[in-house]
């Protein structure tokens, strides 16, 4: 191979990627040395097992994911800005939007939300971390390097360009001959491995490691939401897996499975996909049905309207989730009977998110409203999210279905589901969470100006689509004509991208002046709320709960509060904490090595890297790691700093 | 850390009872790995282009010997377990010995039948139905693999520290994973082997 196939090249916004990318890394390394900080990163971060400290990774990974992606959205926004425009050339354009789904959904919204699991519940259950840290550490690394792996397919080789759904015989080698599928394919199953841990993980912390008296329906409902969404992690990621080692076997070794002869069957891949794909939606939405009703229930001084039935509905839309997958291809051809169905299964989620909007809505009757930055969120994803919804019940029925069938309608949609429901939900997440995190506030006067930004800009850039869509306009076109008439509502959505970018762009800003200036938070309880994890310092020390609580009731820390109920009775022990680790991160790096080498069949050090994984396998069996004991006088000490006693 | 002295010792700590949780766990998700496995081949087999179908590759006698090899290995690995319960540590460590021989056998079989069929010209880039074929078996192969390399590893374990709450919480999952291995092979026998006869 020539050094120019391996790199991109002739495309001036690609060599700006690549000189930037160089000198980011370089002024990293230069940064940690000059302050001395390799130490640091290496002890605090890259070896940490602490879910805290894992969760925070997540979130910053999952922020530079939101601008990686954003960044394509803004380019795509800008290339259709106007008719005829020469922005980007197509190919490039189909690079663009493949990356920026899989960006969005799998690098982004995904870690986003298991890293706000990470941060919260352990704490929400009184646990000290998650059942097995060690193994949530491979999990945030697996994740990481994967994500990685896929960035760096923008240089070196090229980007996929197949969408983000990748149908076959587009995505095969005859048709998408270089390596950017390879990356696909091997990036997200690397990710995907790591995603699936967490899943196992968070059910076995959630399942054994309540605090005593917290039975299943005394946990919060963000618990309870993470609970339902690690099942669906669990029983569908396992396809994903299989689809896209049948998807690597056919480009790299010549499989037949999605081949158009020799008896390969190319719609097998999109029944796959969408099997793991449709569950996928409802992994990134129900966490933020969990976030939406803890600040709704905290910011209206109420205790959650309907628990039961909300409880219900998540498990109800868990089953279901897994019977509406070929409602993606109703146009496919597979009959009446089957679209009939589909449509029937697909109408029928629209049920309990109903009953789960009705439940919020009773939530806020009559509560003491308090319009805090994670509450104009919350309050404005309901009726945006209702508008992405009932869309949704228009897509479902498969004979209107024909004529939105991948057009703009549906690009619409599905950004009106998963901006309120997921972004807006993770960035409420992240106000709410914050001070718990970091001890203190992100500045209001700031956030509620973010909000508005956001929440406007995201109604012009979106709401214009719909009506392109209905127009005829289909998604992944690169470019059309004057004759058209598309020219205006694509400008205005354009329009409403810069306002987004304004928004992402204040958020950082406000997240910046909220470190330097913001006020230190020392009650540990700065919003009033009601579950336990308010109920320990802020910024939380390594072992979480001082003493292990016990509980009563739903909304516990509430109810502590109002004198009713004591959580910390006992005395304080000694603490067994899990010890720290460098080889999660190092088995991260031996998997980007061996998926870069997959990428290009490089099989020497393909074959290399996968004994390294076995090696590590070997010495994570032989080790014996005990962890360490924090003595009683030491969380005294700690505990009187936290409360900001001298010592 | 909690100890509960009433329980066998790969249940006691609480680490320990939350590994065997998350152990059942992840076989439910090895559960729907092969089941999407199993769905690609049925929905593939009867495609064979323009290459072999399955009645004419498969031979029963090298597939019946794979069985029973299998199987056996997974009542030994049970009898492994018994031992270490009653804490025995030589007959543990010779069931487990056993368990892996016949898992070998089972290996070698099955790398030999691979190595039959493509020798016939029936490789994975033959035809949709060869290529579920090979992955799928291959998968469950490359399981038995690993699951050899992690038995040794036990082994040794166990031979250099006895019985402890490590060494007994591997072996005890290690038989899980063993045991859903042979039971995959039962669906494998049924639904690949004896319906391609058919």
């Amino acid at each position: 191979m020539k050094w120019d196939e391996f790199f991109v090249t002739g495309e001036p916004m690609i060599y700006g990627a690549m000189a930037s990318i160089v000198l980011v890394s370089v002024a990293i390394v230069v940064g940690l040395t000059y302050f001395k900080k390799w130490g640091y990163l290496w002890r605090e971060w890259l070896t940490t097992v602490d879910h805290k400290r894992i969760g925070i990774m997540y979130i910053i990974a999952a922020l530079l994911m939101l601008f990686r992606g954003g960044m394509d959205g803004l380019l795509m926004r800008g290339q259709l800005a106007r008719p005829e425009n020469g922005l980007l050339d197509a190919q490039h354009y189909n690079e663009i939007f493949t990356t920026h789904g899989v960006i969005m959904i799998l690098f982004m919204a995904m870690p986003f939300i298991i890293g706000l699991m990470n941060v919260v519940v352990p704490l929400q259950i009184g646990a000290r971390d998650v059942a097995f840290p060690r193994l949530n550490a491979v999990s945030f690394w697996l994740f990481f390097f994967g994500a990685m792996l896929f960035n760096i397919s923008f240089v070196i080789g090229g980007s996929p360009d197949a969408g983000w759904t990748a149908y076959f015989p587009l995505a095969s080698n005859e048709f998408s001959p270089t390596v950017g599928i390879n990356y696909y394919a091997i990036a997200l199953q690397i990710a995907g491995i790591g995603t699936l841990m967490t899943g196992i993980n968070f059910i076995v912390t959630i399942i054994k490691m309540r605090a005593p008296g917290m039975s299943l329906m005394k946990m919060p409902m963000f618990t309870w939401s993470v609970l339902i969404t690690c099942v669906i992690i669990t029983f569908a990621f396992p396809v994903l897996t299989i689809a896209l080692a049948l998807m690597t076997v056919d480009r790299l070794f010549g499989g037949q499975f999605f081949t158009m002869a020799n008896g390969g069957m190319d719609m097998l891949w999109a029944n796959l996909f969408w099997v793991w794909g449709h569950p996928e939606v409802y992994i990134v939405i129900l966490p933020a049905f969990g976030i939406y009703s803890e600040i709704i229930s905290t910011f209206s001084k109420k205790n959650l309207y309907g628990y039961t039935s909300m409880v219900v509905s998540m498990v109800a839309i868990s089953a279901l989730s897994f019977l509406v997958w070929a409602h993606h291809f109703y146009t496919m051809g597979h009959g009446a009977m089957v679209n009939g169905i589909f449509s029937i299964t697909t109408m029928a989620i629209a049920v309990p998110t109903g009953v789960k909007i009705f439940n919020w809505l009773f939530t806020l009757r009559k509560g003491k409203i308090q319009f805090t930055t994670p509450m104009m969120y919350s309050l404005a994803f309901i009726p945006i999210f209702t508008v992405g919804g009932v869309t949704g019940v228009m897509l479902a029925m498969a004979s209107a279905d024909y004529q939105y069938h991948n057009t703009m309608f549906l690009v619409a949609h599905f950004h009106y589901v998963l901006i309120p429901g997921t972004v807006f939900a993770v960035i409420a997440g992240m106000y709410y969470w914050f001070p718990k995190l970091f001890g203190f506030r992100l500045n209001e006067r700031q956030g509620k100006l973010t909000f508005w930004v956001i929440a406007i800009s995201f109604n012009v850039t979106f709401l214009p689509l719909f009506f392109l869509g209905l127009k005829g306009m289909t998604r992944r076109m690169y470019t059309y004509s004057a004759e058209t008439g598309f020219g205006p509502l694509n400008l205005i959505a354009s329009i409403g991208a810069v306002g987004l970018a304004i928004g992402f762009g204040l958020l950082v800003y406000n997240i910046y002046w909220s470190f330097r200036y913001a006020p230190r938070d020392t009650t540990g309880d700065p919003w009033d709320a009601r579950t336990l994890e308010w109920a320990t310092h802020s910024p939380i020390p390594d072992y979480n709960f001082a003493i292990t609580p016990k509980v009563q009731s739903l909304d516990c820390f509430w109810n502590m509060k109002k004198g009713k109920e004591k959580l910390f009775e006992d005395e304080l022990e000694e603490i067994h904490m899990p010890s720290n680790s460098g080889q999660p991160f190092i088995l991260g790096v031996i998997f980007f090595f061996l998926g870069f080498a997959l990428v290009f069949s490089w099989w020497v050090p393909a074959i290399i890297g996968g004994l390294g994984v076995l090696v590590m396998l070997g010495i994570r069996t032989f080790e014996r790691d005990h962890g360490y004991h924090i003595p009683v006088s030491e969380i005294k000490k700690t505990e009187q700093r936290l409360r900001g006693e001298t010592v | 850390m909690k100890v509960n002295h009433t329980l066998p010792l790969e249940y006691r700590t609480e680490e320990n009872s939350n590994k065997i949780l998350g152990f059942w766990i992840f076989l439910g998700a090895e559960i729907a790995l092969f089941a999407t496995l199993f769905a690609v081949y049925l929905t593939l087999w009867q495609r064979a282009g323009n290459g072999p179908t399955a009645a004419e590759i498969f031979e029963m006698k090298p597939v019946l010997a794979e069985t029973f090899l299998l199987l056996t290995s997974s009542f030994t690995i049970g009898l492994a377990v018994h031992s270490m319960r009653l804490g025995l540590k030589k007959p543990t460590l010779v069931f487990y010995l056993i368990t892996l021989l016949l898992g070998a056998g089972f290996l070698g079989i099955e790398i030999f039948e691979f190595y039959t069929y493509v020798h016939e010209g029936a490789t994975l880039q033959t035809s949709a139905f060869l290529s579920s074929l090979f992955i799928l078996l291959g998968t469950h192969g490359a399981h038995v693999t690993l699951g050899l390399l992690w038995g040794i590893a036990i082994m040794i374990q166990i031979k250099r520290e006895g019985f402890n709450e490590y060494t007994a919480n591997k072996s005890f999952i290690f038989s899980l994973y063993w045991h859903f291995l042979d039971v995959v092979w039962i669906f494998i026998f049924s639904f690949v082997y004896l319906k391609g006869l058919m």
